[in-house]
């Protein structure tokens, strides 16, 4: 008799299964973070010193020369907006029929759904700066090359939402036009469109909100915008002029914020 | 009778500011692309380009010495990733319980949320290039950089996490007269701690792929060496550089698959 009466039994939470798990993963950080702390280099008088290089870089940056604004950081903010928007709108544009194909409500053929997803997948897996990388090599250095690669980064992330946003939509409404025999256009125009509106424009404008961000870096590496200012300025230690553009990256950013909260809300 | 079925309202009324807003967003469309010089010629030397390009980065680079380069550069991606995050997550914890306005007073949760509102508002890179100048070059920098974009996503999710719970369990647990750390620990963690693990996890995954970045400003991490292969021109080994980068993002992505399903 060496089964123990259920009386006796105590009881646990998890299963033996579970607990390994967690333990495994607990393991495995506390594993992750002694080996890192141990092997990682960095020089310990550079950190003493960081205090008083920050105050270095903050005297330096003060005062900022707002005189610059209209000469070399205007144009170049607009340019970055120009990127951001032109960008989401291309990746818009290429990401609906992705995300179409995506859905699998819609096409019928697991075959075109899996290959669909695959190239969604990809298109987010790579960073917008590699991207960035990757168009300026094909069209040199300029604003083409950050659209460019602020539209592809973007694809991922809008075909992957609004694939997902149609397969939610609800059959009734696309059945009763069926019935009364619509054709594919108008099924889709008045069926599906009205279900994934809020959807599609929360989708866009979320887009555009972190194209704005990151438009702002694709510079360093050549791709336009406001980034090269950045670039030019600090390899030439100005930094009254990089804290200058770091002042409007911060407001535009926070305008963006802001226009993107009241479409928001008038839209959805 | 009949007037009044003939008077009803038709079922699609047009929607003419729609209509507007779509044709604005078409003509903003066609003046930022004049704007880009975008013209035929550019587009077939692009293609052009781009056929090279792609022949000049295959095959792969398989040098032996590049590779240990490449691995040494993988291997700090992975110590900046971790390091950060749990930098991050630990920090994150007090700042997002600082800023849950259902359990803070106001001058305590504004400070905290502008805190955190002034992480989230900078690229990593950008934050990476200040964090270059105060502690030089190398991996501290890019750990840094990263543990203050984690503490504006973390802190953020967290404390709405906790703004959403609910306070009948606060309630029992204050009745009960216990002390302000209990209620914290028996009532707010148990509710958000499922939640906190999901934004965490998440954030480890995106700092993986956000550290293979930093690199570019000289914030240690492969980065450095891919932007340098660019340089110069030596496509094939950036191919490889780029391979090993999307195999990581996929190792951290089943990764993070995995911790949720531990915790779900």
């Amino acid at each position: 008799m060496t089964v123990a009466s259920p009386i006796e039994r105590e009881w646990r939470r998890h299963t033996p299964r579970q607990r390994l798990a967690r333990f495994a993963l607990y393991f495995g950080l506390v594993a992750a973070c002694v080996v890192s702390l141990r092997t990682v280099q960095f020089v310990p008088e550079f950190l003493y010193d960081a205090p008083e290089q920050m105050a270095d870089l903050l005297r330096r940056m003060w005062p900022i020369e707002w005189a610059h604004y209209p000469k070399g950081v205007h144009e170049a903010l607009i340019e970055t907006l120009h990127i951001a928007t032109l960008g989401t709108l291309l990746a818009i544009v290429m990401a609906v029929p992705l995300g179409l194909l995506a859905a699998n409500n819609i096409t019928r053929h697991v075959g075109i759904n899996y290959l669909a997803k695959l190239l969604l997948v990809s298109s987010r897996s790579v960073n917008s700066l590699v991207w960035a990388l990757l168009f300026v090599a094909i069209f040199g250095p300029g604003a083409l090359a950050g659209t460019m690669a602020i539209a592809f980064r973007s694809i991922g992330f809008v075909g992957k939402l609004f694939g997902e946003a149609m397969e939610e939509a609800r059959q009734g409404p696309i059945e009763a036009l069926r019935s009364a025999g619509a054709p594919w256009g108008s099924i889709y125009l008045k069926g599906y469109w009205p279900q994934v509106e809020p959807a599609f424009w929360a989708i866009a404008l979320f887009r555009w909100d972190i194209s704005v961000r990151e438009s702002a870096v694709l510079g360093l590496v050549g791709a336009g915008g406001i980034g090269m200012a950045i670039d030019s300025a600090m390899n030439l230690f100005q930094w009254e002029r990089v804290a200058l553009m770091l002042v409007a990256i911060f407001a535009v950013v926070i305008l963006a914020e802001i226009a993107v909260t009241f479409l928001r809300k008038k839209i959805i | 009778m009949n007037a009044a079925v003939t008077a009803r309202p038709p079922a699609f009324v047009p929607n003419w500011p729609a209509r507007i807003a779509w044709i604005a967003l078409a003509l903003y469309a066609g003046y930022a692309t004049s704007i880009l010089d975008v013209s035929w010629a550019r587009f077939v030397t692009g293609v052009d380009n781009g056929i090279r390009f792609v022949g000049r980065m295959l095959p792969p680079e398989t040098e032996a010495s590049k590779m240990t380069l490449m691995l040494r550069g993988i291997y700090e991606t992975l110590e900046i990733a971790v390091l950060s995050s749990a930098l991050g997550i630990m920090l994150s914890l007090p700042i997002g319980l600082l800023a849950a306005r259902n359990l803070m007073p106001p001058w305590l949760t504004w400070p905290t949320r502008l805190l955190i509102a002034l992480c989230r508002s900078f690229h990593q890179v950008i934050i990476a290039i200040l964090f270059v100048k105060a502690v030089g070059f190398g991996a501290l920098a890019g750990i840094l950089a990263l543990t203050v974009a984690s503490i504006g996503f973390i802190a953020k999710l967290f404390a709405e996490a906790i703004e959403e719970i609910s306070a009948k369990q606060l309630e029992a647990i204050r009745a009960t007269g216990a002390p302000f750390m209990n209620v914290i620990l028996y009532g707010v963690l148990p509710q958000v701690l499922t939640r906190f693990v999901g934004f965490a996890t998440y954030q480890f995954d995106s700092n993986i792929r956000n550290s293979t970045m930093v690199g570019i400003v000289g914030a240690g991490g492969i980065g450095g060496t891919m932007f340098a292969a660019f340089q110069k021109f030596d496509y094939d080994y950036l191919l490889t550089i780029l391979l090993a980068i999307i195999a990581l993002i996929m190792v951290s992505e089943s990764l993070q698959n995995w911790v949720k399903k531990v915790y779900q």
